[in-house]
């Protein structure tokens, strides 16, 4: 009996999801676990697996369209099977789930949403053009197709331009050799209003680039967690010296393994072990409960392309600063590859946000929700410090503990940055 | 310069030549004693006699072949059919004797043949007799294919036509024969060159191609879209085979867009043809896709406002230009 095969919700997080490409095509053979399709969520480009055994009979969404869970996209049946019962059940939701599916995409004058009943596009007969037509939409995949005259792409050649940037009038959002006249006309006037830096120039819309599912993801998880979460923030400024040092002495030790431990390495391991001293910060709201975690696994903020991921260091108070920083550096590179599985990126109990290398002195950062506090690390300041009355150069760092108000109180979130405070001033404490 | 008629310059294209060359002789139905069915050749029997100007019976196939025959000997014949819709039960003589002989013969024996007739649709002849046979002729290798819109164009090319060691197929308009246009002196003796296009109207908001018949469809709709501000460039090929691409390609790089207007059917001829090779030769230059008005793709009905509706008109013309240089 064949089925309709629904887009499944890869992780907890996802509403929708873009069938980045078909690994399957109509007519092949699946096998449970079978690779059907790749699907870009709003986490990673994750696998789609087939639950069922059969035969692909029917793609309904080709490749590029984003979705919401649940939203038909194959049919799995017997070879042969008549689905047209099944092809009728699915036109008729077809229309409904097209507006749950593609909400109302951002202005971008290119980007007609395509209804999920749209014919799926032909898939090459031979199995070698599968890679290939992969590779294709992986091309297309970092935004949408710019539609162009041929007169358009080579003044665009000729003037160096990013089409992207230019507004199609034509069919379709097509640009066309007025849209690029305009946009010249515009380009040479605003540059010739900043060479004389006149008070008025040319002035032109924005460049509209449509987000990723990434991009959306931070928006929509950052909005909900500044909206509903009651931030409160708590600055404190410790002496950077002794962690300094104890980090030197370290890699001196390390030099014959050619290895080294970073600043943020010991941080993440202070962070760790004060949260096991005072462990209610190591909690989260749950509704009409709080959860006080049992690990301590710590959310390390990475800086990718377009956004930014959370990578997991599990277990941090107990695993050594090498551990950590082995740990940190291959989720950190596979981060910015976009190679993270999902438990990589879940399930976190604390944020340490570092940006420290960019000379920042303090920040307050935004919870990451269900996670009950965060901690946000400013840089390292070389300045006059009163040691014993005496004024001597010193080593400062200030962090900033961004508190769930439901969870954590200010006494306690006070606590834990005295408590950090201490292991950070006299990292041998640690090993306590 | 004077100002005659189409038919008058065909006229006297072939007065001119029979004149110059004693070769050239005009052969076909009524062509001699009624004067022509379209009083085309009106005098020349008086002129030149009834061995230079020859009556047929109803029997295109025989005097296509003759005249084929005669060519091979050495003269140069002009076969008159009465229009080309009659020429479909010539077409073997056509394409299989005229077309070939050249090259089978390796070269030893010229065809100087013209087939000259009226062609494409007039008021209301029907179906089987309006017919714009220029895909059926353009397509053969080894036949060139004139289709003079002017006077002017119309005895300058016929001239050339006559004097061509090559058979041939010259398209004249039904529709216009009584169309005026400046004409040089008969003594001026003017050949317009086959393969040289003719723009008609300068502009740099489209180009539009046409000939025969539409030709002046074209120009109409260049002149409405004027004064939208819309400058039309209509580049007449003026012979189809050889087809002056060069000319057309050029004007297509200065507009960026392409509008092709023809009679013949919509499917494949030189229209498509056309197409084809720009989209090729300016494709970096193309603005917009090439657009084609053409007659639409069924058989001409009878009824005159069918007919209409069927024959490229201004505001089709309009329209395209208007999709190609996307005005709305």
């Amino acid at each position: 009996m064949a089925k309709i095969i629904g887009l499944p919700k890869l992780s907890p997080t996802m509403e929708e999801g873009t069938l980045a490409a078909w690994v399957k095509k109509e007519g092949d053979a699946v096998d449970i676990d079978d690779l059907l399709a790749e699907v870009e969520t709003d986490k990673a480009t994750m696998e789609f697996r087939s639950f069922d055994r059969g035969v692909l009979l029917k793609i309904l969404v080709p490749a590029g369209e984003t979705l919401a869970p649940d939203t038909p996209v194959a049919i799995i049946g017997k070879a042969g099977e008549d689905i047209s019962a099944l092809l009728a059940e699915v036109a008729s939701q077809g229309s409904q789930a097209s507006t749950q599916a593609a909400p109302a995409p951002a202005p971008a004058p290119a980007s007609a949403p395509v209804p999920v009943n749209t014919p799926p596009a032909p898939m090459p007969a031979h199995a070698s053009s599968a890679v290939h037509e992969m590779t294709q939409r992986a091309v297309r995949r970092e935004g949408e197709r710019v539609l162009s005259s041929p007169l358009v792409r080579r003044m665009a050649r000729e003037h160096d331009i990013e089409l992207r940037a230019v507004i199609g009038t034509g069919p379709k959002g097509r640009i066309i050799k007025r849209d690029v006249e305009s946009f010249l006309a515009s380009g040479a006037a605003s540059a010739q209003a900043v060479s004389q830096s006149a008070s008025r120039g040319a002035r032109r819309g924005p460049e509209i680039v449509k987000a990723s599912q990434m991009r959306k993801t931070i928006a929509r998880r950052l909005t909900e967690s500044k909206q509903t979460v009651p931030h409160f923030y708590l600055t404190i400024d410790v002496d950077a010296g002794p962690l300094w040092d104890a980090r030197k002495k370290m890699n001196e030790a390390l030099k014959k393994q050619e290895r080294k431990v970073s600043l943020n390495d010991l941080i993440i391991k202070a962070c760790a072990v004060a949260l096991r001293r005072v462990p209610a910060v190591n909690a989260s709201w749950a509704g009409d409960a709080i959860h006080y975690h049992q690990v301590v696994d710590i959310s390390v903020a990475v800086s990718v392309p377009d956004g930014l991921m959370t990578p997991v260091v599990r277990d941090a108070d107990v695993l050594g600063v090498l551990e950590i920083n082995e740990k940190v550096r291959d989720l950190a590179k596979r981060a910015r590859e976009k190679k993270l599985a999902l438990d990589e990126m879940q399930n976190g109990t604390f944020s340490i946000s570092n940006l420290g290398m960019y000379g920042i002195e303090e920040f307050a950062a935004v919870i990451n929700p269900p996670e009950g506090a965060l901690i946000a690390i400013g840089t390292v300041r070389e300045e006059p410090v009163v040691k014993d009355g005496q004024v001597v150069p010193g080593r400062r760092m200030k962090m900033t503990l961004s508190c769930d108000h439901r969870v954590v109180d200010g006494a306690i979130g006070a606590q834990y940055l005295a408590a950090l405070k201490k292991l950070i001033e006299a990292p041998l404490n640690m090993l306590l | 310069m004077r100002s005659i008629r189409y038919r008058e310059a065909v006229r006297e294209a072939l007065l001119e030549e029979m004149d110059r060359d004693e070769a050239v002789f005009l052969m076909g139905e009524e062509v001699g004693h009624y004067q022509g069915a379209y009083k085309v050749s009106e005098g020349l029997l008086a002129q030149f006699g009834e061995k230079r100007v020859i009556d047929t019976p109803i029997a295109e196939a025989g005097f296509a072949g003759i005249g084929i025959g005669a060519a091979m000997t050495g003269l140069r014949p002009v076969i008159e059919f009465m229009t080309w819709n009659f020429s479909f039960v010539a077409f073997d003589q056509i394409i299989s004797n005229a077309a070939k002989i050249y090259q089978m013969s390796g070269g030893k024996i010229t065809v100087p043949i013209v087939f000259r007739g009226p062609n494409g649709a007039a008021k209301q002849v029907g179906a089987q007799h309006s017919h714009a046979v220029s895909p059926f002729y353009v397509s053969i290798p080894g036949i060139w294919v004139a289709i003079p819109s002017t006077p002017r164009d119309a005895k300058g090319l016929l001239k050339t036509a006559i004097r061509d060691d090559n058979p041939v197929v010259f398209l004249e308009g039904e529709t216009l024969y009584n169309v005026k246009g400046d004409v040089p002196e008969t003594d001026d003796d003017e050949l317009i060159p086959f393969g040289k296009a003719r723009i008609a109207r300068e502009g740099d908001g489209c180009t539009i191609v046409a000939w025969g018949s539409p030709y002046y469809t074209a120009l109409e709709a260049a002149e409405e879209l004027a004064k939208d501000g819309i400058e039309c460039e209509v580049v007449d090929p003026r012979t189809l085979r050889p087809l002056d691409i060069e000319t057309i390609v050029e004007s297509v790089k200065k507009t960026n867009r392409c509008v092709i207007v023809h009679e013949h059917w919509p499917y494949g001829g030189p229209g498509a043809e056309i197409a084809d090779q720009v989209q090729r030769r300016a494709f970096d230059y193309l603005d917009a896709p090439i657009e084609r008005v053409a007659s639409l793709d069924l058989p001409m009905p009878y009824a005159t406002n069918l007919e209409t509706l069927v024959l490229p008109t201004v505001p089709r013309v309009v329209e395209a230009v208007r999709k190609a240089t996307y005005a709305r």
